[in-house]
């Protein structure tokens, strides 16, 4: 597993995703706020009709990024290209996107419909085929019979859809989401997604969304770009975010891991008294982190089965139920203390028969034993 | 990884965002703007304090005289220093002067004769040396030959120049320094006394369930509709040597500094209402439900919930009664007897004896407890922001019949006050001749035979209140909403904040002056503004920018600062999203700051006093000069239109507030 | 929105409209005529000269004097007509006045006219100091009529008595100035620091003592015979008494304003200013005028005014002004409320 560069373009898991119809490229962008470096050297880019996520916990310096897109926050240093126009110095009313902040900023003393009108009149279009583009973007966000009501009157899950709408009224080629989903519920939002990831296809315009919630951009995006820090640590489709994190913070801000030091020698990483194989290209000595998802921890009946490569006798020392799945904390003689936690179905703990207290075998399949090499300090 | 250590920009230059045609206009506005508020306010108030350094001297090197003997053959010239240097005839102190100064030349020829034969020759030795012979006023290097009784009528002349010589004139002078003492302490005693008092009617709004809230909070607002010297007048119908009810005062006068404190405390009281009435407001009610559980008693809550929370809106309004005391000059002037306070002193130096200078030293000198009072008011508005919190539970009162009773007569107690100044103001104005001629008569609403500008006064107000309004307001908002919603041009905004603060902190007199010295002066290219009604409006929008830009600047903070880059975002020019949403959002605090202007416009004093011009008389102003010309109950009549024109302005701004709310904020509700 | 929208150009419209020019000439005119008087004046004038329009600009003495002097290298006015001649000399001295000499110069009484040729100002009437007595409170608290400024400072009038202030009115002063030279420097001093015991108030204007007697506030008020007489029409219990040492008075007098720009008008305006007919005009509310022998009595003024006119010296009283200013400040001024 290699260890990434900031450019989607050097990864060798997917080769050929960079599309040479890049829309959006950003080169060695740097934004500081006086001492503070907010973004450094961020380059990317993004295809025509992708969908992108802006992943990351605050501060990371993802909406600062959108902003600096959007040429609200301009950049300190480097280059924005949009559809081959270098915009880096135009001002916000000279780009072309269309956004829909957290809070919507929907004008409250407008109706719904004046609101989506706003970017459409004045502009020597006729008042008759502004009307019925309102119209059409109302019937296209699902809300056509709430054209007269103001914003207060409606849902936030509603008001997110006007937004949308008045956001994409004037056809922009750039959508930009910040965070847009986060001021409402958990069943709303899980509704929207779908429906924002819908509309998006269906307009196919590019799009990027920023979001700490990584549930949200696994869902969504085509590709996520992961920051921490105002840099970027990764850039990759969902699954490849999530298989293959490029590193240790990736890994951990996406999904569950089981982590432990150790030193790479001869191919393998020892995790108490067992030695694990992992597939890597790491030099032999690397002091690396060895982490393992607990979804990827196999469980065997136990004894007999113990043998085998990258295999561990453990017993069970407690069991939570999930719903879904059980989580299952493991501990063994040959864990020497490291707490080792798994995720098994339903299924498998129903064949099986574990229980609290149950020796079995666990497996830790060789390429799904991630090394990240440990950071010089 | 890729978060390499790199903590620094590589190298390289900023890149900067070309403006768009909204930021231009948007610098430009507020350029405009500010250019107004350096004109309208910090050029007038360097030129008033470079005005306050020039000083008048007698230059006694600049002059040359030759005597002759009885045989008329003149001997060596000699200079006037010179000879005073021999004779000791002036000391330095003497030689300086006010512009108006006259240097009698025959004191420094000790053996001089009106009779004698003796001539006299005299010239200037530089190019300003001015004498009088007589009244002649001469001004020449060439010699001027006198006999002896033409020279004893020469006068000396001082010419203008810079030092400190005002200042150590002015705080040697017992009787100017005495008002400095005076100012201080009728402010201290008004501001103790309003404050007790507002804060005891605010706790009874704020915190009881005494019937009859909104008639006393309406009643408790009546001083801000009219001028301050109002309450001054009623006091001489009250307790003046024929006074109605002279006998309270056991022998007492009411001209001094009782009658200043009592029209102080009159026409302060609803500004200490509204801060503490606020600070008391935003108080939390689960605090006090701690105090109960803790069963503490109500006197123990009282002193450790109620007092500290509003203590923030205590101390904000005892400033601010502080400076409107110390910078009102209206009041002193009508009650304050020979009781001379700064602001009158300014009057007097500047109308009574055109010693402009000396006026511009006393505006100095009101300008510091002013600018303290300011600045200290400020730091604590500052901490009062940071008390609100949005999960505070506003606070119910719960009936508890003493309390209210106690309340209620409190209440009673300010409101019969209030309203009784008002209304002997009108029954003033109605009798015809106090005390002889006690018939009802509307003689004395025939101002056009009086001091004051008449009719035309009114009209003039009339018409100044809707331009303060109109113009202020427009102003006033754009100039909140440039400073508020621009985005970069840090230094540019800072310095326009600071510039709009500035007005609140300079008294209206000084302003006033201060115009006359900026505006007044030939070489200014906005000197035709002067005396016109232009400058009127200038100084009443300046003076009382501060309080509408302060309105205007909350009202734009609660809207969301996203709006702008959604329009950038749509294409649509700022102005666009300014007319359609900004403006019309904030239409209250637009129309609570053109009420604001036209009513302090109609009523202030101070502001317009050096400014006025015949055909822009002023009904606040005359009522001044009405009583000073000693028609007193024809200031009371005048005083009373301007109440009235108040409170039916105010009733229509509350109607149109109504309505257009309704029309237009229908968004509102849910 | 819309009160804004519709304010604006109703605002610059107002704005211009004050400044809207008119085709006949327009004089303006400084004046500190009662304000009473200033329609009459103007409407008698344009019986004569119906095509020159005047522009009043009116405030008390004080502040025209104020105004006048601080547009010194500015001047906005074309005339003065009816300004105290105390402030003219200053205005000459100052070098702001157009000596001119109008028709009908030599019917004017000498001291009614600058003894420069020709003269920088001309007077058009006396303006007389006068007591207000107030008869009524007088006789409730036993406080007689005085007859003499000597009167004045007896006991029995300690707080009963109200003069102007000289800084701020010019009756004050042509009272201070009269006193100094009917008594001379010393003996005038100390007459005012013996009257300063019984000053209940030293008031702003001229015409507020004889108001506030008028209204009872005082019982004796040091003020002019021409507010006596319209305070007595209106129905107040006073007397107008002359003192009998004799009285200050000052004048109302006309000039050109150096520089401007309606120089004939102006003349034509200041020739008329001392015809008879002005006079006339002036004889209605003043008792002497500046041609000798034309004035008829006027009500309630009593009659021997013009023999109890001291001879003023008006040149003493210009050039010591801001002497005798700061002294009688020193002294009096600035002390507490006097009991």
């Amino acid at each position: 597993m290699s260890v990434t560069t900031t450019d989607a373009a050097a990864d060798p898991a997917e080769p050929a995703k960079t599309p040479p119809e890049a829309y959006l490229t950003i080169r060695g962008l740097w934004k500081s706020f006086g001492d503070f470096i907010a973004l450094r050297d961020i380059s990317l880019s993004v295809a025509q009709g992708e969908f992108i996520c802006f992943l990351g916990p605050s501060g990371c310096g993802k909406t600062t990024l959108l902003r600096a897109i959007a040429g609200l926050d301009p950049q300190s240093r480097g280059t924005i290209i949009q559809g081959g126009r270098d915009v880096s110095v135009l001002p916000a009313s000279a780009r072309d996107y269309g956004i829909v902040f957290q809070s919507y900023a929907l004008f409250p003393n407008l109706t719904v419909e004046r609101n989506v009108a706003f970017g459409l009149e004045n502009t020597g279009v006729p008042r008759a085929k502004v009307t019925a583009r309102v119209a059409e973007l109302l019937e296209l966000v699902g809300l056509p019979e709430q054209a007269q009501k103001y914003p207060a009157q409606l849902s936030g899950g509603q008001q997110q859809r006007i937004a949308l709408a008045r956001a994409i009224a004037i056809g922009p080629g750039l959508l930009l989401l910040d965070e847009p989903l986060s001021a409402l519920d958990a069943k709303v939002r899980v509704h929207l997604r779908h429906e924002i990831k819908e509309l998006q296809r269906k307009l196919g315009v590019t799009t990027i969304m920023v979001t700490h919630d990584q549930e949200e951009a696994l869902s969504m995006a085509d590709r996520i770009v992961v920051m921490n820090h105002g840099g970027i640590e990764q850039i990759g489709t969902p699954t490849e975010i999530y298989r293959h994190p490029a590193t240790l913070f990736v890994a951990d801000f996406i999904g569950e891991t089981n982590r432990v030091s150790a030193t790479l020698r001869g191919g393998k990483v020892a995790l108490g008294k067992a030695e694990l194989r992992a597939e890597t290209d790491l030099p032999e000595g690397t002091g690396v982190t060895v982490a393992v998802r607990p979804e990827d921890i196999l469980p065997h009946a136990g004894g007999h089965e113990a043998a085998g490569e990258n295999r561990l006798a453990v017993t069970i020392a407690d069991m939570e139920f999930l719903g879904s799945y059980w989580r299952v904390h493991l501990s063994g003689e040959a864990l020497e203390g490291v707490p080792l936690v798994a995720n098994f179905s339903m299924n498998a703990v129903r064949r099986l028969r574990l229980s609290v207290g149950r020796a079995i075998t666990v497996e830790l399949p060789a390429d799904r034993v991630l090394l990240f090499p440990e950071s010089r300090k | 990884m890729s978060v390499t250590g790199a903590e620094t920009l590589p190298p390289g230059r900023e890149p900067r965002i070309r403006l768009d045609r909204d930021g231009i206009v948007k610098r430009l506005f507020m350029g405009i703007i500010a250019l107004y508020l350096l004109v309208a306010l910090a050029l007038p108030l360097y030129a008033m304090l470079s005005k306050s350094f020039v000083t008048y001297r007698f230059d006694l090197t600049a002059y040359e005289f030759q005597v002759s003997d009885e045989d008329r053959v003149f001997g060596e010239p000699v200079s006037a220093a010179d000879l005073n240097e021999e004779l000791q005839v002036f000391t330095d102190q003497q030689l300086h002067s006010s512009s108006d100064g006259r240097l009698t030349a025959v004191d420094l020829f000790p053996e001089f004769n009106f009779r004698s034969k003796v001539l006299y020759r005299m010239r200037g030795t530089k190019e300003h040396a001015p004498w009088l012979v007589g009244l002649d006023p001469q001004d020449t290097t060439e010699w001027q030959e006198y006999d002896s009784n033409t020279f004893r009528r020469i006068n000396l002349r001082p010419v203008a120049s810079v030092g400190v010589q005002n200042y150590r004139a002015y705080f040697s002078n017992p009787s100017l320094v005495s008002s400095i003492e005076n100012s201080l302490f009728i402010a201290t005693i008004s501001t103790v006394i309003t404050v007790l008092a507002a804060f005891g009617f605010a706790y009874a709004l704020s915190r009881t369930c005494m019937r009859f809230k909104s008639t006393f909070r309406l009643i408790a607002m009546m001083p801000i509709l009219v001028p301050s010297l109002l309450p001054g007048i009623a006091l001489i119908y009250l307790f003046g040597n024929q006074g109605m009810l002279k006998n309270l005062l056991f022998g007492h006068s009411i001209y001094g500094p009782l009658g200043i404190v009592i029209g102080s405390v009159f026409f302060t009281f609803p500004h200490a209402m509204i801060i503490i009435t606020t600070a008391l407001s935003i108080s939390d009610q689960r605090q006090y439900e701690a105090a109960e559980s803790l069963r503490a008693s109500a006197w123990r809550t009282f002193w450790t919930v109620t007092v500290p929370s509003a203590r923030y809106g205590l101390i904000s309004a005892a400033f601010v009664v502080f400076t409107l005391v110390i910078t009102d000059f209206g009041l002193p002037k009508v009650i304050g007897g020979q009781y001379n306070v700064l602001a009158i002193d300014i009057y007097k130096q500047v109308i009574g004896q055109q010693n402009f200078e000396m006026g511009a030293v006393v505006s100095v000198v009101l300008l510091v407890p002013a600018v303290l009072a300011f600045i200290v008011d400020r730091q604590v508005q500052k901490k009062q922001v940071s008390l609100l919190s949005a999960r505070s539970v506003p606070f119910q009162p719960r009936p508890n019949p003493r309390k209210d009773r106690l309340a209620l007569l409190w209440c009673l107690i300010v409101a019969v006050f209030i309203a009784g100044i008002i209304a002997v103001c009108q029954f003033a104005a109605l009798i015809k001749f106090w005390p002889y001629d006690l018939s009802l008569s509307l003689k004395n609403y025939a101002f056009d035979r009086m001091d004051g500008g008449g009719w035309a006064a009114y009209r003039n107000s009339i018409r100044l209140a809707l331009l303060t309004a109109g113009i202020g307001t427009t102003i006033i908002f754009i100039g909140a909403y440039m400073v508020e919603k621009i985005d970069g041009f840090r230094t540019g905004r800072a310095l326009f904040q600071f510039l709009a603060m500035l007005p609140m902190a300079v008294p209206g007199m000084v302003l006033g002056l201060a115009y006359i010295f900026f505006f007044n002066d030939p070489a200014n290219p906005l000197n035709p503004i002067y005396g016109t009604m232009t400058i009127l409006v200038v100084s009443t929008v300046t003076h009382f920018y501060t309080v509408g830009h302060l309105t205007a600047l909350t009202a734009l903070k609660q809207i969301d600062a996203e709006f702008e880059p959604v329009a950038a975002s749509l294409g649509q020019p700022f102005w666009r999203l300014f007319a359609r949403v900004t403006v019309p959002v904030c239409l209250p605090a637009v129309l609570d700051i053109s009420i604001y202007m036209f009513v302090n416009a109609m009523t202030t004093v101070s502001a317009v006093v050096f400014l006025y011009s015949t055909h822009t008389a002023l009904a606040s102003v005359a009522v001044l000069n009405m009583d000073d010309a000693g028609f007193i109950a024809s200031a009371a009549a005048m005083g009373m239109m301007i109440f009235y024109t108040n409170a039916a302005a105010r009733a229509l701004h509350a109607l149109a507030s109504r309505r257009v709310l309704r029309r237009t904020q229908a968004w509102r509700a849910r | 929105m819309t009160p804004i929208k519709t304010l604006i150009p109703a605002a610059i419209l107002a704005i211009l409209g004050a400044e809207a020019a008119l085709a006949e000439t327009e004089l303006t005119v400084y004046t500190a005529v009662e304000a009473e008087d200033l329609e009459r004046y103007a409407a008698t004038f344009n019986e004569d000269h119906p095509d020159i329009k005047i522009n009043w600009v009116r405030d008390s003495t004080g502040v025209v004097t104020a105004k006048l002097l601080a547009e010194k290298n500015n001047p906005q006015a074309d005339v003065v007509w009816g300004l105290a001649a105390t402030s003219l000399l200053v205005l000459k001295t100052e070098g702001m006045l157009e000596p001119y000499a109008p028709a009908g110069l030599d019917k004017l009484s000498p001291q009614f006219r600058d003894s420069d040729t020709p003269p920088s100002w001309v007077g058009m009437d006396a303006w007389v100091a006068a007591l207000c007595y107030n008869t009524v409170e007088g006789e409730k608290l036993g406080v007689p009529a005085p007859t003499s400024w000597a009167d004045l400072i007896k006991p029995e009038y300690k707080g009963h008595v109200v003069m102007p202030n000289p800084a701020s009115s010019g009756t004050g002063f042509l009272d201070v100035s009269s006193w100094l030279q009917l008594m001379g420097e010393e003996g005038g001093w100390a007459y005012m620091d013996a009257l300063h015991e019984n000053i209940a108030a030293y008031t702003h204007s001229g015409s507020k003592p004889c108001r506030m007697a008028g209204a009872g506030e005082a019982v004796v008020g040091v003020s002019f015979a021409f507010r006596g007489a319209k305070t007595k029409i209106e129905g107040a219990p006073i007397e107008i008494i002359i003192p009998s040492e004799g009285i200050g008075w000052d004048m109302e007098a006309t000039a050109i304003v150096a520089g401007t720009a309606n120089e004939e008008a102006a003349k034509t305006l200041v020739d008329w200013s001392i015809s008879p007919k002005a006079m006339e005009m002036y004889n209605v509310g003043y008792a002497v005028v500046a041609i000798p022998g034309m004035a008829k009595p006027v009500e309630h003024f009593p009659d021997n005014i013009p023999e109890m006119m001291i001879d003023n010296n008006f040149e003493y009283a210009a050039n010591n002004r801001e002497k005798i200013l700061s002294e009688w400040t020193a002294r009096y001024d600035g002390k507490s409320e006097p009991k």
